[in-house]
């Protein structure tokens, strides 16, 4: 049976991985390249690296730091944070990531989707989303408007038109993190994240809110999702990813168990 | 300071005992060969060299015949679509030197898109033929709901359907990664070496015939277990 898979976040910040909340207040918490060891061997089934601040420093990624992380472990991961265009892509991907997460850009240019899908492969491009809970159902039918730039621009599209138009452009799978859940450690928002799910027929991430084992069941029953991207209750060494996986063999989830 | 938790007690002694062996002699006496990685431009081959020179196996990336000719050991890998990947390896003149290399006994691994290709063809691109050096056919996944995603993206059990020497020291219904839409399906029961199950179907993951083995699962993403399977394919002989 397919596995759900357990994705730590490592969210980076001038070479040091970094936690806020709703993407406010960052605080330190360590060395990328060590921290991905350190989950890889510990049992998380993907890794997901963003360079958080190389989009508002107007710079492109640091390509150095992603073939450090692909020389040292040996599971998936994808990059995001700074992606410019297709040669940021070719980059990123030739560094030895396995995927690569646009999310600002195929807001801004949705093309890039499908030029990356065809020029790569679907299967390595992911498309990142921070919607935001709205009141206004007549403009935003899901409930939900897609933000971008860390939550600080609004761009009136919905988040379930925007996930539905991503898989027609060819993207390979999703990562929906709600802004109002994120560092919150409340749980996922599992209305969005099922809702997505049940409406595209690629995998779905969630993201944002985990905190507890018990928010991992339920984004994994009741929310639908194929994996989950967890930070705070792994970064601050409350959970080891075995604690977690142990957990949700308890509850009957499908999980990689030897690593 | 990153509080996590700590690696595995004896993994870190493990890779660095692996690392050590590497450009020693393997287990029959003979030095180990270099491998020769077919690049037909079908994706990215940097984690299947980033996996191999891990542990500590030399690495040569070609898309010449002649150098696939005189290879000693090959990976065949890719991802993407097995139409353009079909055509780029006509263009290349690559076709007859695979069957060639497979035909005189040297161990051979075909990866994803790579194995895919090594069966006599594929539903892919309208249907298309392929290198025909595995009996059967490639199928699309015909998913039973929305809930089951294609492609298959993550970590899925692999039964061992024998004991071959690639999954020596491997605990049969280990997980390995998988990232595909199409699957193989063995036409003669002999050359599956594992099996997997998916949208309804139970697809062989893993195939292979004398010094020809192949996995539609990555080994290069498949953790430590993965560098197991590459490690015991840089010191097999071909021989089952």
């Amino acid at each position: 049976m397919l596995t759900k898979r357990i994705v730590p976040c490592l969210d980076v910040r001038n070479r040091k991985v970094t936690k806020g909340v709703k993407f406010q207040n960052n605080v330190e918490l360590g060395d990328p390249i060590e921290m991905a060891v350190a989950y890889s061997d510990g049992g998380c089934d993907e890794l997901v690296v963003y360079d958080i601040t190389a989009s508002a420093e107007g710079r492109s990624i640091d390509i150095d730091m992603v073939k450090e992380v692909a020389a040292v472990i040996h599971i998936p991961f994808a990059v995001g944070g700074g992606i410019r265009g297709l040669e940021d892509m070719r980059r990123v991907l030739l560094a030895g990531a396995e995927k690569v997460s646009v999310n600002s850009l195929a807001v801004s240019e949705p093309d890039i989707i499908a030029d990356g899908a065809k020029q790569f492969g679907s299967q390595c491009i992911v498309l990142g989303m921070d919607p935001v809970k709205v009141q206004d159902l007549q403009k935003f039918p899901s409930g939900y408007e897609i933000t971008t730039r860390g939550f600080r621009n609004r761009t009136g599209i919905d988040a379930l038109e925007w996930a539905k138009r991503a898989e027609g452009l060819g993207v390979g799978e999703i990562v929906v993190n709600s802004v109002d859940a994120d560092g919150t450690k409340e749980g996922f928002e599992i209305n969005l994240t099922s809702m997505i799910a049940k409406a595209v027929g690629i995998p779905v991430v969630a993201s944002g809110g985990g905190g507890r084992c018990e928010h991992l069941v339920e984004v994994f029953t009741s929310g639908c999702a194929d994996a989950a991207i967890i930070a705070s209750m792994i970064h601050t060494g409350q959970f080891t990813i075995r604690q977690i996986k142990d957990e949700l063999v308890s509850a009957g989830i499908a999980i990689r168990k030897k690593w | 300071m990153f509080s996590g938790e700590p690696p595995h007690s004896d993994e870190g002694a493990k890779r660095q005992s692996e690392r050590g062996k590497a450009h020693r002699l393997s287990g029959d006496g003979k030095a180990q060969k270099m491998i020769t990685i077919i690049d037909y431009k079908a994706g990215n081959l940097t984690s299947v060299k980033l996996a191999f020179e891990h542990i500590g196996v030399g690495v040569r990336i070609t898309d010449r015949p002649e150098d696939i000719l005189s290879a000693e050991r090959v990976v065949f890998p890719g991802v993407g679509a097995a139409g353009t990947a079909m055509e780029t390896l006509r263009g290349l003149g690559l076709i007859e030197p695979i069957r060639k290399v497979v035909a005189s006994g040297v161990p051979f691994l075909g990866i994803c898109i790579g194995m895919q290709l090594l069966f006599e063809r594929s539903e892919e691109d309208g249907g298309i033929e392929c290198v025909g050096l595995l009996s059967g056919e490639v199928k699309k996944f015909c998913p039973p709901d929305v809930m089951c995603k294609i492609p298959q993206m993550g970590w899925n059990e692999v039964k061992f359907a024998s004991e071959h020497p690639l999954f020596e020291g491997i605990d049969d219904g280990s997980e390995f990664y998988f990232v595909h839409s199409y699957y193989p399906e063995c036409k003669r029961a002999g050359d599956v070496l594992g099996k997997t199950d998916y949208a309804d179907v139970v697809f062989s993951s893993a195939a292979g015939n004398g010094n020809l083995a192949a996995t539609q699962f990555h080994p290069e993403r498949s953790g430590r277990i993965g560098l197991k399977l590459l490690k015991n394919f840089s010191l097999w002989d071909g021989k089952c």
